[in-house]
């Protein structure tokens, strides 16, 4: 087996059973670890506020792009052309991309710099920020080869990515695609790839469980006793 | 009209001595482990203060509690919306230092220092960072007996209205102690700013709670909470708060802060509620008449239709029986001497305070005070502690329901005080107070000697009623088949469980299609 077959057709497999599988073991064994881990008790207020909501809508933003832009037709649909379509992409992920980078910072500061943060935080917190810092940072590297690439009108390499993970998703994997893709990519998805791994071990799983339902929910909650029904 | 029983407590501040006895007892059993070292489930502050967290009455500030919108009853710290776009960094989160940082002693220091000409000191060190502190300057009862200048503490918010630099010297200055708890509101905002439905309200007796395993850690409820009782361990990554002492509750003896209470001021008893009544009671369109909306939402637990109805909605015979001998039914609507504090917050709080009567004999000696009609006791307008001050924090600013209960504590002791002496008892004291004399003498019971039963009357919770299939349960409550420590909340099962019930049916159409059990409402 060869290391491209490795990394790019079963390593993404191994990433995406172990966070779906640990996922639902760490729901079903440990609700009580099962929290966002917040820090925000702990002081530092201005950096969290800046620090957290710059991260978190830029997290956000990105990650509904990346699955927009690389997973779904919608712009096909929309028949936006596919230039259009990669320098949209391109602009709306740096963007985004700077947001949740300053934000990023920002908490690595807090968590480094407010001695309460550091001795309350798991390390664990510290890594999986670490690594999604590293992730991004390796997202925003790789617009050093799409933006010229863009102005020189070839989209090509992003449409491989996307053929490729619209590939993996429908479980017919085509590791081979990437072959001649920059390297940059390719280290991008692999960070990528090993957020999926590590997330049922860390703080992510608080994803998970966005309370959306409050939205509707009655005020105010009284639980019954189990016998009485209601 | 839905009738729900609510355990709950009256604090006679009258004869809090500030002994913190309480707050000890709680957190050596409660909140003594990591994370919560700065939390006092229970904490006994001292009046006039900015208490604990600093200036947690000060909702312009945190934003807890309700407030009316257009006569809809909201959340102070924002709608639906805006409290999901607040998860990411909660604009009203108290911080550390709004409580205090939690602090030990370098202890180890005091044996392991080499030998040295000064004796060596045991320096403060964080609970949270392990760190030297170089200065404590804030704790959980800094303001303890007056410490600290009148200028900070007289930024307490139930000044309002009252000249305050009057009471900034010496001879006029008053003092009295705030013990404080989760109130187990009848419309707590920390339930209703719970973005993952965590807390919750028990049916059978009212206590608030939080489940663990739901708490995600989005914090919604410590600022919503106007009482700040909403702890959020930093540890866990979770709130805890008083818990009632529920499971000594369920079996029939008080909480630890009311059992280990030395001035005998706590009562713990039952109350019956129009649970239907609660929203629209804790609307009320004028702060001033939430005081009567409040007390409006007990019914009398003697009038049998309201037994009738009680029972229908599962109420059982020993808690209607507790309620009607409930010395928090008495203090609090018989005789109107007790309280909610701040009911303007709108939770609808169900601990209930008996005012203070400041101790003022000194004062009345060298005659600075006008006296009552015999001469010995103040004018209840003259005492010590301004009504108004007393009417902020316990009656939404209304003076007048606090002075006819001060009234009422006067008359009492004027009338016991006359028994005692041998002298003439004077009915018309009684009456112009509003009492006669039997209820006099019960009040004196209750009130002054504060017999342990008299105090503490509360039912046992009925297990058997909690459960559906309690023969299958028998055996299971203590050792378990699973990793938790009971049933808990029902969630989805990945790996087999033991069975929990029974091998026999349960009853002979077992098979038959059954209700769901164990849903929130």
């Amino acid at each position: 087996m060869n290391l491209n077959l490795l990394l790019f057709g079963v390593y993404p497999y191994i990433a995406g059973a172990v966070f779906l599988v640990g996922s639902l073991v760490r729901y079903d064994r440990e609700q009580y670890t099962w929290t966002s881990y917040s820090t925000q008790l702990l002081g530092s207020r201005r950096s969290l506020a800046w620090g957290s909501n710059l991260w978190h809508v830029g997290v956000l933003f990105i990650f509904a792009g990346h699955f927009i832009g690389l997973l779904t037709p919608a712009f096909q649909w929309l028949r936006v052309p596919p230039v259009a379509h990669q320098w949209i992409a391109a602009s709306a992920g740096v963007t985004f991309g700077l947001l949740a980078l300053a934000g990023g910072l920002l908490l690595l500061g807090r968590r480094l710099g407010n001695s309460h943060v550091r001795a309350a935080g798991h390390p664990s917190d510290l890594f999986i920020l670490l690594w999604l810092l590293a992730t991004l940072g390796l997202g925003l590297a790789t617009q050093v080869v799409t933006v010229p690439n863009l102005l020189a009108g070839h989209v090509a390499d992003m449409e491989i990515l996307s053929r490729y993970l619209k590939g993996i998703v429908a479980l017919q994997p085509h590791p081979g695609l990437l072959a001649h893709i920059p390297w940059i990519y390719r280290l991008h998805l692999l960070f990528g790839m090993t957020l999926f791994l590590v997330f049922p071990f860390t703080r992510l799983v608080h994803i998970w469980t966005v309370p959306v339902n409050y939205l509707w929910r009655a005020y105010q909650l009284v639980r019954t006793r189990p016998g009485m029904g209601e | 009209m839905r009738i729900r029983a609510q355990f709950a407590l009256v604090f006679n501040l009258d004869k809090c001595i500030g002994c913190h006895t309480c707050s000890v007892t709680c957190k050596n059993v409660w909140s003594n482990r990591r994370g919560v070292e700065y939390a006092w489930f229970n904490n006994v502050e001292s009046k006039p203060g900015i208490g604990y967290p600093k200036e947690w009455e000060r909702q312009d500030k945190w934003q807890g509690g309700w407030t009316l919108d257009h006569g809809r009853l909201t959340l102070r710290q924002g709608g639906r919306v805006k409290e999901l776009a607040s998860l990411f960094a909660n604009p009203r989160m108290p911080e550390i230092g709004d409580y205090y940082e939690p602090f030990t002693f370098d202890y180890n220091r005091l044996v392991n220092a080499p030998l040295s000409e000064a004796a060596p000191t045991a320096r403060p060190l964080s609970q949270i960072d392990g760190q030297t502190m170089d200065k404590v300057t804030w704790g959980p009862n800094w303001e303890d007996d007056l410490a600290g200048p009148f200028a900070d503490r007289s930024q307490d918010t139930n000044f309002a209205d009252v000249e305050r630099s009057i009471y900034a010297d010496f001879a006029h200055t008053f003092h009295f102690y705030l013990p404080r708890m989760c109130n187990h509101c009848l419309n707590p905002a920390c339930v209703a700013a719970c973005p993952s439905g965590a807390l919750y309200k028990r049916e059978e007796d009212g206590l608030v709670l939080v489940d663990q395993d739901r708490c995600r850690g989005w914090r919604m409820c410590v600022s919503a909470c106007p009482y700040k009782k909403v702890y959020f361990n930093w540890e866990s990554g979770k709130s805890e708060k008083c818990l009632g002492c529920y499971p000594r509750v369920e079996s029939g003896l008080p909480t630890v802060c009311s059992e280990s209470c030395v001035g005998r001021i706590r009562y713990n008893g039952i109350m019956l509620y129009d649970a239907d009544a609660v929203e629209r009671a804790a609307s009320a369109p004028q702060e001033k008449d939430l005081y009567q909306a409040h007390l409006d939402l007990f019914p009398d637990p003697h009038d049998p239709a309201v037994i009738a109805q009680a029972r229908l909605d599962g109420v059982p015979d020993s808690w209607i029986d507790a309620a009607q001998r409930s010395p928090v039914y008495k203090l609090a609507v018989t005789w109107r001497v007790a309280f909610p504090m701040h009911a303007e917050f709108r939770t609808l709080p169900m601990v209930w305070y008996v005012p203070p009567l400041s101790p003022v004999q000194s004062a009345m000696e060298q005659g600075r005070l006008p006296l009552g009609a015999d001469g010995l006791f103040p004018d209840v307008s003259a005492l010590r502690i301004p009504l108004r001050y007393l009417a902020n924090l316990l009656a939404a600013g209304e003076e007048a329901p606090i002075e006819a209960a001060l009234k009422k504590l006067i008359a009492m002791r004027q009338w016991q005080r006359a028994r005692h002496i041998g002298a003439a008892q004077d009915p018309a004291i009684l009456a112009a107070a509003g009492l006669d004399a039997a209820q006099a003498e019960e009040m004196y019971r209750y009130l002054a000697i504060a017999n342990y039963e008299d105090r503490f009357v509360i039912p046992t919770s009925h297990q058997e009623m909690s459960r559906e299939d309690p023969h299958g349960f028998q055996g299971m409550n203590g050792l378990h088949f699973g990793n938790d420590a009971g049933e808990g909340t029902p969630t989805p099962d990945l790996f087999p469980r033991r069975r929990t019930h029974s091998a026999e049916p349960e009853f002979p159409l077992a098979w038959l299609p059954r209700r769901k059990t164990g849903k929130s409402s």
